[in-house]
């Protein structure tokens, strides 16, 4: 049987209709691990060779905690870390049928969007080894777009999980703060951090979201609003007036503005309505999404101290140690308000910004980031790398709204793109909905299939 | 196991104890703060090995209760404000060794701070000793000094008679298990203070502790600079928001000073057994409901000696307690004969006291009492002897 480019739901339905087993399942996709991970080095900790709970492999990005597994954040520091319980996200998962199919590698700490900030050595990106994936999540991004698992679990703060999955051509769904617990994810950007899935497809990005999605009693951040059923919403499609930010696309190199206004006109001929609109310019959420983020990072890593966790604190990378300083610099006395307290009301700006907008408009459309993979290395070129390629993440990362993006083609240099479709609190309904139906006319121009030509079996 | 939250592994997230909350505003209200309608908690940073997080979740600008006060001896004490905390770990130091003991950890811990209004020792102690009842009358802690759940940390500084500003510095005692502990480390502190300040030399601003068997306290942190905390809003737990009604509905107790009023004005218990009667709820709880069963005011004073002079103890019931009760008051009531001619006796064999007394000297009763409490081999009321004793004299 084929099982190569079979999205998490095909073959989900192939398990159950006995076509095939999770042991099988299970080798299939350990045997392209062992083929490819060198290659890619999208695991840092590879899948165990044998399953003993669960049916459907989900590959896990390395800072939810798994008992059993390492967990690490691809931090020396935490190099030989297991943790004594599962994140929510992970548990969530294995109550409803799936295991954690290895921990894939990110940006150490979710630091960076390259994953070149690892102490385990960067991921590649599948569409060209010479290029990054794209970060923090770049590990779960390269794994799924390469088809070592059929889907995985990514996190992110601002971009981490956007930036490397239209980096690698596949979908990426970052929820409402506060719709997936973060119990048990090695903080980053506490007020910001979100967990979310990236997959092959729409719809099982939609089946994972409803899986893990929930209010958790351990994440005093979690809504108390049901979780809707997120696979019904997409089997009754509606119009959507659609938001177009033109500053958002000025940002954007010229290819990706002429991608995305090709998916625009898709969307018109299946008759949503476009509109555009103003939006606060990203390059401000920029400045607020990093003094605050900054100060989240130095409070939550001071937990590292070297006595606990075995490995002492010159284990620290480059980056972290930027971050830690720059964190520690604005909460401190007499700095507190000229930054912490002004991003503050700076974020509140865009929370409002956000709120108006959707006043007008049902949905906001953007490019999910201004240009296509950079060659490894280029991050080193840029103090705020990070910053600068999630300019277009961090707007809905900052007002906390939930954003998905899918492929909308590649560009001359053989490299896809992704699209992103924002969306009111708690309305993951509405950007799935429209991103699956582009994804039904389009098909997503075959990139998936095209790519894994690449990896065959 | 401790628990992952308590022990701040990575992941491991807070999540406010609602019950706590409750109980913070209760004391707020005991203490008679306003409860702000918002609250909100923050991190407070700073390194030490029982912090497992590099910061303790506390609250910085807005407390539960701010702006109360405390009246004891007549005396207001101000309350600046009562504030939610999460307790750290416990250190112990074992010879080399230096051992955590994480299982408090993350534990809610409430801090009350005061104004700096006090200015003896006795103050401190008397005010600590009414706040520890207030704390136990609430039922929020059992306020245990020795197991470490109420802890007490004054802070002194000392000034120049008549000098109305505060002093430019403070130090701060740890280490204090007992109310008794709290006065010498106060009184050792004001007397070592102005010891250097007579010198001239003004006293370093630090955290001393307290050392019980020396009597002493010792430097143990010098506070050169404030040090910065970096406070910032806790971005793991949500603001709170009380509505009027919800701070209403938290019931506050009728707390001890209220008591020992009541039982004064309505009882005509003594102002002193009143005090040592509402010391411990239960025994207030007790003798309220056995002056109730009882149902005789005329009582209540002999009820109250009774009940402080431990005369009956009061562990079984109190129907049991009421029986014996009566049984001493009788006993007392046959005496009355024994008392009469126990005086009759007394002022026979001093004929020439009796005319000292009638002549002006009306101190000679004193003697009298004496001689008959004598006579009466110590079993009776002395302040009974002494008004049986005047009646019979104005008589004669």
């Amino acid at each position: 049987m084929k099982i190569l480019g079979n999205s998490y739901l095909e073959l989900l339905e192939l398990m159950k209709t006995k076509q095939i087993s999770t042991k099988e399942l299970h080798e299939y996709f350990l045997k392209r691990v062992k083929k490819f991970n060198k290659d890619l080095n999208a695991f840092i900790t590879p899948p165990e060779d044998v399953v003993t709970e669960g049916d459907m492999p989900v590959a896990v990005k390395d800072n939810f905690n798994t008992t059993g597994l390492r967990t690490s954040a691809s931090s020396k520091v935490l190099d030989d870390y297991i943790s004594p319980y599962d994140a929510t996200v992970v548990k969530n998962l294995k109550t409803s049928g799936s295991y954690v199919f290895g921990k894939t590698n990110m940006d150490a700490w979710a630091h960076g969007s390259s994953t070149e900030t690892s102490d385990y050595g960067p991921t590649k990106n599948p569409w060209d080894t010479s290029r990054a994936p794209g970060g923090s999540s770049g590990g779960s991004a390269a794994s799924v777009a390469a088809y070592l698992a059929p889907a995985a679990i990514g996190s992110e703060t601002a971009g981490s999980i956007r930036q490397p999955a239209a980096w690698c051509g596949t979908v990426g769904l970052k929820p409402t703060y506060g719709r997936v617990s973060r119990y048990g994810v090695v903080a980053m950007g506490s007020s910001f951090d979100c967990p979310g899935p990236i997959t092959l497809t729409v719809e099982d990005s939609a089946y994972i979201l409803s899986k893990i999605a929930g209010k958790d009693e351990y994440d005093a951040t979690t809504s108390t609003k049901s979780v809707p059923d997120y696979i019904r919403a997409l089997k009754s499609p509606k119009k959507y007036k659609i938001g177009i930010p033109q500053s958002y696309f000025d940002t954007a190199d010229k290819e990706v503005v002429e991608k995305i206004n090709e998916a625009v006109k898709v969307l018109e001929k299946l008759g949503h309505s476009v509109k555009k609109i103003k939006l606060i310019d990203p390059k401000y959420a920029i400045s607020v999404y990093t003094i605050l983020q900054r100060a989240e990072v130095s409070s939550n890593l001071s937990r590292y101290d070297g006595i606990r966790y075995g490995n002492d604190r010159s284990n620290f990378g480059e980056e972290a140690k930027r971050r830690i300083m720059l964190g520690t610099y604005t909460l401190s006395h007499g700095y507190y308000d000229a930054y912490y307290k002004k991003a503050q009301r700076a974020r509140a700006l865009v929370i409002d910004d956000f709120e108006k907008a959707f006043k007008e408009v049902d949905l906001i459309l953007a490019p999910t980031a201004p240009n296509t993979a950079l060659k490894l290395g280029e991050f080193e070129k840029y103090p705020f790398f990070g910053e600068l390629m999630d300019i277009l993440n961090e707007p809905a990362a900052v007002a906390g709204i939930p954003a998905i993006t899918v492929p909308v083609g590649k560009s001359k240099e053989n490299l896809p793109f992704g699209m992103q479709v924002m969306g009111k609190q708690f309305d993951e309904e509405s950007i799935l909905d429209l991103s699956h139906q582009f994804e039904r006319e389009t098909e997503f121009f075959g990139i998936t299939k095209e790519l894994l030509k690449k990896y065959p079996d | 196991m401790v628990c992952p939250v308590c022990l701040g592994l990575p992941g491991a997230l807070p999540v406010p104890n609602k019950k706590a909350v409750e109980w913070t505003i209760k004391i707020g209200k005991a203490l008679n703060c306003k409860i702000n309608p918002s609250s909100k908690f923050d991190r407070k940073h700073y390194f030490y090995p029982d912090l497992p997080k590099g910061y303790q979740i506390s609250q910085y600008d807005e407390p539960v209760a701010v702006n109360g006060y405390l009246e004891v001896n007549g005396k207001k004490h101000g309350i600046t404000r009562v504030h939610l905390e999460e307790d750290t770990g416990k250190l112990t130091h074992e010879g080399k060794d230096s051992l955590v003991d994480f299982n408090r950890s993350g534990v809610p811990l409430v801090e009350i701070v005061t104004e700096p209004d006090f200015q003896s020792s006795e103050e401190v102690k008397a005010f600590l000793e009414e706040l520890h009842a207030i704390v136990k009358y609430l039922d929020v802690s059992d306020a245990n000094l020795e197991e470490g759940s109420m802890r007490l940390e004054p802070n002194i500084s000392v000034r120049a008679e008549g000098e109305k500003k505060l002093p430019d510095y403070k130090v701060e005692v740890k280490n204090i298990n007992s109310f008794r502990y709290v006065k010498k480390a106060v009184d050792f502190e004001i007397k070592r203070q102005s010891g250097l300040l007579s010198k001239g030399t003004k006293p370093v601003q630090e955290t001393r502790g307290y050392d019980e068997n020396k009597g002493i306290t010792v430097s143990q942190r010098t506070k050169e600079e404030a040090q910065d905390y970096r406070y910032f809003p806790e971005p793991d737990i949500p603001p709170m928001n009380f509505t009027q009604t919800y701070i209403q509905a938290v019931a506050v107790p009728e707390l001890p000073s209220q008591k020992v009023e009541k039982y004064q004005k309505e009882y005509g218990v003594r102002e002193n057994e009143a005090f040592l009667l509402t010391r411990e709820q239960e025994t207030a709880v007790f003798f309220e409901k056995v002056l109730l069963m009882i149902n005789d005011k005329n009582k209540s004073q002999k009820l109250a000696n009774v009940i402080v002079n431990k005369k009956i103890k009061i562990g079984g019931t109190a129907e049991e307690f009421i029986k014996k009760f009566e049984e001493t008051s009788k006993e007392k009531e046959t005496d009355t004969q024994a008392l009469e001619s126990a005086i009759v006796t007394t002022l026979n064999a001093h004929k020439q006291e009796v005319d000292s007394y009638k002549a002006g000297k009306e101190n000679v009763i004193m003697f009298f009492v004496g001689q008959v409490m004598k006579e009466m081999k110590g079993n009776a009321d002395p302040q009974t002897v002494k008004t049986e004793l005047e009646k019979k004299l104005k008589k004669k």
